[in-house]
């Protein structure tokens, strides 16, 4: 425990099964504040459970799950998490289709999320602002008021990602943030991460490896649901054991 | 404040939809009242009760829209918070009959003497007050509609489940309103009711004060499904009804959405259906059946379901054609039914409604900017 204060969150002997198959096995992993992290691994490997645990989406059978060192997570479901500020963003995109870029970010608006507030609710200058800014950032700005329907996929995961900025939390977490990009989109999409890693913790999912070379942080590998190795994207990738699981035996 | 509400909520389209109720509940009236009945432009009393029964079913589209065209929540039992609502006016009304019944019994009504039942049974107690029976028409389908979205949404059950757990809802309700022993009439459900508020039932400014009373309600449901859906609760609900688990992880707490949606619906249903009740004199436990409530869906589906205007189109123009087909063509009533449903979802998926916006929308962009197509072909003569 005693890597509790320093870690903003933190998974130990964290145990998943579906009908019997072990989709996290003793999974152990601490995200330091204002850390990034890649996660990278075979498909199965346990990626996407691991942050569906973290998220409240599922409850593990076992392990510990907290979050800044003090708030137990598998207490929680998705929404506690959400506002206790853990955002996500999936692995396809998933964005509101009906309403428009700038709703998308309003929705999204750190604040009020009780039924009766949201009824009463109307834009502050501040929030106004604030959406403003985030477009910005997410370089959609002349798209405000499209509907997210017709946006291209790139342009829609950048949405996503900045209705996660618009929930101001603190940490992040990305699942294959940049599958079915375009080359251009694929660097856009990483200048954006590390803008965001500036001021956020941020996990990243993700199977592009020329993408985790670009960002260049601190990688863990997972496999058959357990971290296998971590280090720098160099040391795990000549690390044997990473080789012969991406390879298989 | 309210009025800040108010103008957010409210839009041309509104103004138009509300305009014209107004005129609806001002004109029909009149037209009965004024005109002696051999004017050409007499409406007759028959007409007015039926058009006043099309606005309830109006009102009821409109509930059935704001749950599944804005929330995603397809409700196959709307019928029985509708239902519910015409019970609890209808055993008003029959506490109003008093001693005026075959059996002459001031405190029971005729089918409680024949089953040779001695004092009311407990929930009955507090009908004979108008008021009473009014906050009734809210509450009971409130709290069913509480109770039912409180387990239904907790567990997360959604899409057909949901649907087919509805359908089973109204339809336990009919089989237990058969029942004699319920004490709601059974079979016979109440009828031969007498007067409200000491007006007769028959009388001519009765029936024109239902109608109007029944556009006005149109109106003010109208209103609180605009309030809600244009403000940002509305937002959410559009979100749940696209993406509900990403709305969740926004911090959104789903559930609750849900349940204050289907709760304010089903009030707005039980409204419906305790206007319903005076204007066509009986309420049954037929009422409750499945058929029904699939019927007001589809009229949701025909009329354009998110556009709440449509909904209520629908409904009229659903419950016209049920009149027309079932007086001229009864045998073929339930296949122009169908076949319409099919063609609508097969070439207006958006209803009639949305097919309407959609042509208004393209006109708008063509006035707006003079057609790409035309510089297109411009260019391509310089060329």
């Amino acid at each position: 425990m005693s890597d509790l204060p320093s870690s903003v969150l933190y998974l130990d002997g964290i145990n998943v099964s579906f009908d019997g198959f072990k989709a996290l096995n003793n999974l152990s992993l601490y995200i330091e504040p204002g850390e990034m992290r890649a996660i990278i691994g075979p498909n199965g490997a346990g990626k996407t459970t691991m942050m569906d645990v973290i998220t409240g989406k599922t409850k593990p059978d076992s392990g510990e799950v907290y979050f800044d060192g003090a708030v137990n997570l598998a207490k929680l479901d998705e929404a506690d998490i959400a506002q206790l500020g853990i955002g996500r963003k999936f692995q396809k995109p998933t964005v509101f289709e009906s309403q428009t870029v700038a709703d998308n970010l309003q929705l999204a608006l750190s604040g009020v999320r009780g039924v009766f507030e949201t009824f009463l609710w109307s834009a502050s200058s501040k929030d106004k602002a604030r959406i403003e800014e985030l477009l910005e950032i997410i370089r959609l700005t002349h798209l405000r008021d499209r509907m997210a329907a017709s946006l291209s996929h790139g342009q829609k995961q950048w949405l996503e990602i900045g209705m996660l900025l618009a929930q101001d939390p603190k940490v992040l977490l990305v699942d294959e943030p940049v599958a079915g990009m375009t080359d251009s989109e694929t660097v856009e999409t990483s200048r954006l991460l590390r803008e965001i890693a500036e001021n956020h913790s941020v996990i990243v999912v993700e199977h592009d490896m020329s993408f985790v070379r670009d960002l260049d942080v601190k990688v863990t590998v997972l496999a058959e649901g357990s971290v296998l190795a971590e280090g720098s994207l160099d040391s795990v990738s000549a690390d044997e054991r990473v080789i012969e699981s991406y390879l298989g035996r | 404040m309210i009025t800040r509400l108010l103008l957010r909520s409210l839009d041309r389209g509104s103004y138009w939809f509300l305009g014209a109720l107004a005129l609806i509940a001002l004109l029909v009236p009149a037209l009965h009242l004024l005109l002696p009945p051999e004017s050409a432009l007499h409406v007759p009393g028959y007409a007015v009760a039926l058009m006043g029964k099309y606005l309830c079913y109006g009102l009821l589209a409109l509930s059935v829209d704001l749950v599944w065209g804005y929330c995603g929540i397809l409700s196959l039992g709307h019928g029985a918070f509708f239902a519910l609502g015409g019970y609890a006016m209808g055993m008003y009304l029959m506490r109003q009959i008093g001693d005026r019944g075959v059996y002459a019994n001031p405190e029971l009504p005729d089918f409680m003497v024949f089953l040779n039942w001695s004092e009311l049974p407990w929930y009955w107690y507090g009908f004979d007050s108008f008021a009473f029976a009014l906050a009734m028409v809210i509450i009971v389908p409130g709290i069913l509609a509480f109770v039912f979205g409180w387990l239904a949404f907790r567990s997360r059950v959604t899409g057909v489940y949901l649907s087919i757990i509805t359908q089973a809802l109204t339809y336990a309700l009919m089989l237990a309103f058969f029942r004699n022993e319920m004490g709601f009439g059974g079979n016979n459900g109440l009828t031969d009711f007498k007067d409200i508020l000491g007006f007769s039932l028959q009388s001519d400014t009765t029936r024109t004060t239902l109608f109007a009373a029944s556009a006005i309600a149109v109106g003010l449901g109208y209103i609180l499904c605009r309030l809600i859906t244009r403000s940002r609760a509305g937002m959410v609900l559009t979100a749940i009804r696209d993406a509900e688990s990403r709305t969740r992880f926004l911090g959104y707490r789903v559930e609750h959405y849900k349940l204050m949606v289907f709760v304010v619906s089903a009030c707005l249903a039980g409204i419906a259906g305790a206007l319903y009740v005076p204007q066509v004199g009986i309420i049954n436990p037929g009422e409750f059946a499945p058929a029904n409530s699939i019927e007001i869906v589809i009229a949701v589906a025909v009329g354009g379901r998110g556009t709440l205007i449509g909904a209520v189109l629908g409904a009229v123009l659903i419950s016209y054609a049920k009149t027309w087909f079932t007086g001229e063509l009864p045998e073929l009533w339930l296949f122009a039914l169908g076949g319409l449903f099919v063609a609508v979802t097969l070439f207006l998926p958006k209803g009639l409604a949305g097919f309407v916006l959609q042509r208004w929308q393209a006109l708008a962009d063509r006035k707006a900017q003079p057609g790409p197509s035309q510089t297109a072909t411009n260019e391509g003569a310089a060329q």
